[in-house]
């Protein structure tokens, strides 16, 4: 056993590097679990983006599509829906859409890319129950609105392009999900290589 | 405040007392040697295989429909699963080599003789349970060697007269192995035996801090205070916990507390360790194809067996004892008695000395003779039992056995080397 | 009971026995995972020549493309057939039932071929065909006698025969098998059959574990890491045990 005195200063060096290198170490090692819990590639898969044919969509029809477990609607709306857009909009909670409920390219009066074709997440923005689309009965809602949505879980009732009703529980729009046209007839709803 | 709260938890629960009872004030003998790593690095294994093994079971699928395509799923999709699983299925294999060298270490300074017998016991129970929470995980991934690997060692329970044939079918639960079978053993590999073996290894790091350290000269370090042991400048230097000097009625000698003179030792052999470890991991998983088999990248087929099953290497030296023996059963029961032999041995050996250091040149040989006899049946067993492989199989089988016998009858007037007072 | 374990066991040890050791002295593969043309034309022969029969069920497509580098578009419309969405899984509408009957066993998924038989046994197999009019499909295999599979690289390879030379066998004029040879009728030349069977096992050998280069680079790194961590518990410890020595 030495009698030479303890070099502290050295001691106390090696124990703070070691620490730090074994510290970075316990990071570096929990590196790969913290990230096995990303979505995995086959979630990944199972939330890429649908592609949608609508070159057989009839004005007034409605069709779905899922998309991340979702249902997507795609509304291909009348000029007649679409005038009647602008007549109550002194009703709607949001008419401006300045809640972040779509892209940005979506924030307009019809909430879509082409006037007509309206995209929506199919799930009411109050308690994700599927609303119902009422393409001729609407005006037993809102008087003189032939056509819109109406959520039978609570009520909730929302205009052609999605916009929310005053009075209802329903609190925003419904979301415009990201969606881009690849040609007349095909959408791809999930992706919209950063259009803005 | 804050040492108000400490007093106020340590006056309910002796925390930090039993921190220096275990850690900072455990008196371990000063001249452990590499040899004493294996411990240590069996715990940070163990820690391994229990974390990787929760988060393999996040994206496992315990069914014979989807356990294998489960396995792929994690080794592409899942980000990392690769290295999780292959965590896990070299931690295995570097489980089984951790605890070999650690019961070698044992054998070779006598850790397992008076007052170590209980010790040595719990380690045994470990080996045992260690040994079946393998077996279990390695039907798991439900490959060709998962299945008929598992087939052929639950046949060995058909070779028990009498009640054989209802014992396999009641294991398996199908008259095949399905997934019933596969079922049971996820509930036993990832709940069931983990728990025993903690508590296990609870119980035998308790019995070894009762008892204490043996060590490489295999000689107290707590000698009995009646002014016959002088205590050197060295040993007065570090306070131990008094529960070690019994209230005075011993004295430590030559000894170190464990933090922070083993700790930081221990990481060195962590750190080497990891190297090995690491490397493996990253570059070899498969191990050469005896930690992973090639043949468990195929999906389990009832219906057509692998050209050559051979169990995963750990298993060998006891396979090759079984193959050796031409009568089934009886080659079940001397597969299972290689290892009750070494369960027995604090009392098959009636030497004592401890340390091969101080035993004499027949123990030297004899020891010898047991790792040479236990590495030739391990190659053995991956070997195809045919022609001279079966021959020298029985061959080393009776070299281990003999062991055992030979160690009973000479240790009792062993011509042994004077001990030293102190450890050198 | 007994007679059923009995059995099972010489069961055991006559398989074990067929095991000793592969009838055929197999071919190096040249390997290179890294050799992204390689591993491309590999893809391109298993999607027009294997596919059909076979399987890739764990590899999706997106990451064959993507780890080959191998531009989406480019990967749909030359790799992809049958209209499947980029990240599925490379598989064929092939029913199991449906290999068994006209092969007499279901081809099986090759995904991880290359980790259970080895890249060597696959190059080699590949190059081992011969004509054998005593098979249902007229060939056979040197390296697995008695294939179900037919020789569809046969287009490229041409028709593979066994050869025979007369030699001098002890002072006696002999038949000697000198290897298979091909009578030249196919796409590619003896160098470039090799080159492309050698694509296409590099490409499963890659498929079997397509992390592996992956792992390779992260491991050096943890090596590194590991050595300075070891040199600083190193001296860390010398610096403690001063106490003690």
């Amino acid at each position: 056993m030495s009698n030479a005195p303890v070099d502290h200063g050295r001691r106390r060096f090696l124990t703070i590097a070691t620490s730090v290198v074994g510290g970075v170490g316990a990071v570096g090692v929990a590196v790969p679990f913290i990230a096995s819990w990303n979505p995995s590639e086959r979630a990944k898969q199972a939330g890429a983006a649908v592609t949608a044919d609508i070159s057989k969509l009839e004005p007034g029809q409605l069709i779905r599509v899922e998309w991340r477990g979702k249902p997507v609607w795609i509304v291909k709306r009348t000029s007649q829906t679409l005038e009647q857009l602008a007549l109550t909009e002194e009703n709607l909670r949001d008419p401006g859409s300045d809640v972040a409920q779509q892209p940005v390219y979506a924030q307009n009066r019809h909430r879509s890319i082409k006037p007509d074709i309206f995209v929506a997440v199919g799930i009411c923005t109050h308690l994700g129950c599927s609303p119902t689309y009422l393409p001729n009965d609407f005006s037993e809602q809102v008087e003189g609105i032939i056509s819109g949505f109406f959520c039978p879980c609570h009520g909730s009732k929302f205009d052609m392009a999605g916009r929310v009703f005053q009075g209802v529980p329903a609190p925003t729009n419904l979301v415009v999900p990201p969606h881009m046209f690849i040609d007349d007839n095909t959408i791809v709803i999930g992706e919209d290589e950063g259009a803005v | 405040m804050f040492k108000n709260l400490m007093s106020w938890i340590e006056y309910r629960l002796p925390f930090m007392d039993k921190m220096n009872l275990h850690v900072m004030q455990y008196p371990a003998p000063k001249n452990f040697n590499f040899w004493y790593f294996f411990g240590s690095l069996a715990m940070l294994v163990l820690v391994n295989q229990i974390v990787t093994g929760i988060w393999l079971t996040m994206n496992y699928e315990p069914s014979a429909e989807g356990a294998f395509a489960s396995v792929e799923y994690i080794m592409r999709d899942v980000e990392y699963g690769w290295l999780l699983r292959y965590m896990h299925s070299t931690g295995a294999s570097a489980f089984f080599v951790v605890v070999y060298l650690h019961m070698l270490r044992g054998m070779m300074y006598g850790s397992y003789q008076k007052p170590r017998e209980l010790l040595w016991i719990f380690g045994m129970l470990i080996f045992l349970v260690l040994m079946a929470e393998a077996f279990m995980g390695y039907l798991l991934p439900w490959g060709q060697m998962s299945f008929w690997g598992a087939q052929v060692i639950i046949g060995i329970f058909g070779t028990i007269p009498f009640i054989g044939e209802d014992l396999t079918l009641w294991i398996r639960g199908d008259y095949v192995i399905s997934g019933a079978t596969l079922n049971r053993f996820f509930a036993l590999h990832v709940i069931a035996l983990p728990l025993v073996l903690v508590i296990l290894v609870f119980l035998h790091i308790m019995a070894l801090h009762e008892v204490g350290s043996n060590n490489p000269d295999g000689i107290d370090i707590k000698k009995d205070n009646d002014g016959s042991v002088e205590q050197t400048e060295a040993d007065k230097k570090f306070t131990f916990h008094q529960y070690f000097t019994r209230g005075g009625k011993k004295v430590i000698v030559d000894a170190i507390p464990f933090h922070p003179y083993y700790t930081v030792k221990d990481l060195v052999g962590v750190a080497g360790f990891l190297l090995i470890f690491a490397w493996v991991i990253f570059f070899l998983p498969e191990g050469g194809g005896y930690f992973l088999e090639p043949p468990n990248f195929e999906p389990a087929n009832p219906l057509k067996t692998p050209a050559h099953i051979a169990p995963v290497w750990y298993f060998t030296p006891f396979y090759a004892i079984l193959r050796a023996i031409p009568h089934p059963f009886m080659g079940a029961v001397a597969m299972f008695a290689a290892i009750v032999a070494l369960a027995l041995l604090p009392w098959l050996d009636r030497g004592r000395v401890r340390s091969v250091r101080y035993r004499s040149g027949l123990h030297k040989i004899n020891l010898i003779n047991f790792c040479v006899s236990f590495v030739a049946l391990g190659v053995l067993g991956v070997l195809p039992a045919v022609g001279i492989y079966t021959l020298l199989a029985q061959i080393f089988s009776f070299t281990y056995f003999a062991f055992f016998v030979l160690l009973f009858f000479y240790s009792k007037n062993e011509k042994t080397k004077p001990l030293p007072v102190r450890v050198t | 009971m007994m007679k059923t374990l009995l059995s099972a066991v010489a069961l055991l040890a006559s398989s074990l026995a067929m095991a000793a050791g592969p009838a055929v002295q197999l071919d190096k593969a040249p390997i290179d995972l890294t050799d992204k043309a390689s591993l491309q034309n590999g893809a391109r022969l298993f999607q027009n020549y294997c596919l059909g029969c076979h399987q890739m069920q764990y590899q999706r497509y997106s990451r064959t493309f993507s780890d080959l580098d191998i531009p989406e578009e480019l990967g749909m419309e030359h790799l992809m057939f049958t209209g499947e969405k980029v990240g599925d899984h490379i598989t064929n509408n092939m029913a199991p039932k449906d290999g068994e009957n006209w092969f007499g066993v279901a081809p099986p998924d090759l995904t991880n071929v290359a980790r259970v038989r080895g890249p060597d046994w696959l190059y080699t197999y590949l190059r081992a065909f011969y004509t054998d009019d005593t098979r249902p499909f007229g060939v056979n295999n040197e390296v697995f006698p008695l294939v179900a599979m037919p020789h569809v690289l046969q287009e490229l390879q041409g028709v593979p025969s066994k050869t025979f030379e007369t030699r001098l066998v002890d002072g006696q004029p002999k038949e000697v098998y000198v290897g298979i040879k091909t009578d030249g009728s196919g796409e590619l030349s003896e160098e470039e059959y090799d080159r492309a069977v050698a694509d296409l096992v590099n490409y499963m050998e890659y498929v079997g574990e397509p992390t592996k280069l992956e792992a390779h680079a992260l491991g050096y790194k943890v090596m590194i890491f590991l050595l300075i961590f070891f040199v600083l518990a190193y001296l860390l410890k010398k610096e403690y045990w001063k106490d003690v020595h």
